[in-house]
């Protein structure tokens, strides 16, 4: 099994790790001919502007869009979250979806600036023990539509999120030395890749 | 819910790894350094390249102009507060951007201490020029560091030799057995709790960008070859003859650093890089690198 991270800015080394630590193979995607033998692809924290900008500028976002179709599994931490949504709020309100996958509206910075960045103990549905969850500049899930299954929330706001084969998080699982979200996005990536070799 | 830890205040500059972050001196640069592609900016009074022409005392910029970036850009926010002048960082504090940045681009206040950064909620920033600078600052509470290089020269070689030490440095003390550590954090004038992380990781516990210098994109993708985990452009964007087309490339060049064919087509035509200077012509009081301690 093979996992990649987008690689155009943000956290790369520390999601290689965290996935290496729970047992994938991963590897830095710097071009879109890079996603073809890949089973499933992480988007990581960063600035969600810079990333965006970078991902129309080298031709990613068609190509992981047919990607997400064909069913491989995507997670998006933070930035990686903005990037994934259908509908994103920004300051001066609507902004532009980047690869408008996950049925998710998103508020980007809901807690504030830097300074209200925090740290909190999260109860994950799916996850026995709570996680630590570290959270920048962090955005937030302001409403789910379809069949998007909440997975975690603080103070009521929702945080953590999955749909079917895509996996959303506003937090960063990739800096702490807790493996169990790549753990659980890598058994969502195992079941897709049964059953896309049925 | 705990905000100011260190896993938060070094996180945040994880995030901004393989990026650039500008200079800006008002909301119209700050706009254009987004719409680039910057993962920061930095709002300034002046950039160091005209801090560096007017002489005098050089001090935290003036509330309006940061308060001003703040308000038209949703990417993060740094603002400088002079070396030692805790007031100006809790001023900067309170206007709520992002991270501060201890500099020697500013005139020292204090020719003794710098900040206690741990006692912070927002991050800090720090110059180093060797690995005794880079981990008494990380003690101090730095959550972020940068190569000091010779800001606002455009001149790059300052910076490549501050990442160069600091780089063998850290294989230096990789290769030292237990014992011998004792004495190199004396030699360092570093605590040995935080040079034992070093010997154990052969890396620095924060990130470490390039600055001081830095002028066109092959410059941003030099730095980024000798193990910067990104970079600051200071006067090298808006000193130059097209900033737009000079900021893009730049994030480009970082992104694809090791990309030459892409760097060579990002480079045409790009018109004149801000004018340099000789280090070797500056006077020895002219250096901003040698202040801070």
């Amino acid at each position: 099994m093979k996992i990649g991270v987008l690689a155009l800015q943000g956290a790369v080394a520390e999601h290689i790790r965290s996935l290496e630590s729970a047992g994938a193979e991963a590897v830095a995607i710097k071009w879109p001919e890079q996603l073809h033998d890949l089973d499933g692809l992480v988007i990581p924290g960063g600035e969600s502007t810079t990333i965006g900008k970078l991902m129309r500028k080298y031709q990613f976002v068609e190509p992981i869009q047919m990607f997400a179709k064909q069913g491989k599994p995507l997670f998006g931490t933070c930035a990686g979250l903005i990037i994934l949504a259908k509908h994103i709020l920004g300051n001066q309100g609507q902004e532009e979806p980047h690869l408008g996958l996950m049925d998710i509206e998103v508020r980007r910075n809901a807690f504030g600036r830097q300074r209200e960045s925090f740290e909190a103990s999260l109860a994950v549905k799916g996850i026995d023990e709570p996680v630590t969850a570290v959270f920048i500049r962090a955005p937030l899930i302001e409403a789910v539509h379809g069949d998007v299954e909440v997975l975690s929330t603080v103070n009521d706001e929702i945080v953590l999120a999955r749909q079917g084969h895509l996996l959303a998080c506003s937090f960063h699982p990739e800096l702490t030395e807790d493996k169990r979200l790549h753990q659980y996005f890598i058994e969502m990536v195992e079941e897709s890749k049964k059953r896309l070799s049925v | 819910m705990e905000t100011g830890t260190s896993r938060v205040k070094r996180g945040m500059a994880e995030m901004q790894k393989g990026g650039v972050i500008m200079d800006v001196m008002n909301a119209e640069q700050a706009k254009i350094a987004e719409a680039a592609g910057a993962t920061a900016v930095m709002a300034l009074e002046r950039v160091p390249s005209d801090i560096r022409a007017a002489g005098g005392v050089a001090r935290m910029a003036d509330p309006t102009i940061v308060e001003e970036v703040m308000k038209v850009v949703s990417i993060p926010v740094m603002a400088k507060a002079r070396i030692g002048h805790y007031v100006e960082a809790k001023v900067l504090e309170s206007l709520g951007v992002d991270y501060i940045d201890e500099s020697e681009v500013l005139t020292p206040a204090d020719e003794v201490y710098h900040i206690d950064k741990n006692e912070f909620t927002i991050p800090f920033v720090c110059g180093a020029k060797d690995l005794g600078e880079a981990l008494r600052r990380i003690g101090e509470g730095a959550a972020m560091l940068r190569t000091k290089g010779e800001p606002g020269t455009g001149n790059i070689v300052e910076a490549v030799r501050h990442m160069r030490l600091i780089n063998s440095q850290i294989r230096k003390v990789q290769n030292l057995s237990k014992d011998e550590l004792y004495a190199e954090a004396k030699n360092l004038g570093v605590s040995y709790d935080i040079l034992i992380g070093v010997h154990e990781t052969g890396k620095l516990p924060v990130v470490n960008f390039a600055a001081g210098g830095i002028a066109t994109p092959a410059d941003a993708a030099l730095m980024m070859h000798l193990g910067a985990d990104g970079v600051f452009v200071g006067s090298g964007i808006f000193k130059s003859d097209s900033p737009e087309k000079f900021a893009r490339a730049i994030v480009e060049a970082t992104t694809h650093y090791t990309d030459y064919t892409l760097i060579a087509q990002i480079s045409k035509n790009l018109g004149t890089p801000m004018k340099g200077i000789d280090i070797a012509k500056l006077d020895p009081s002219e250096r901003m690198q040698d202040r801070g301690w």
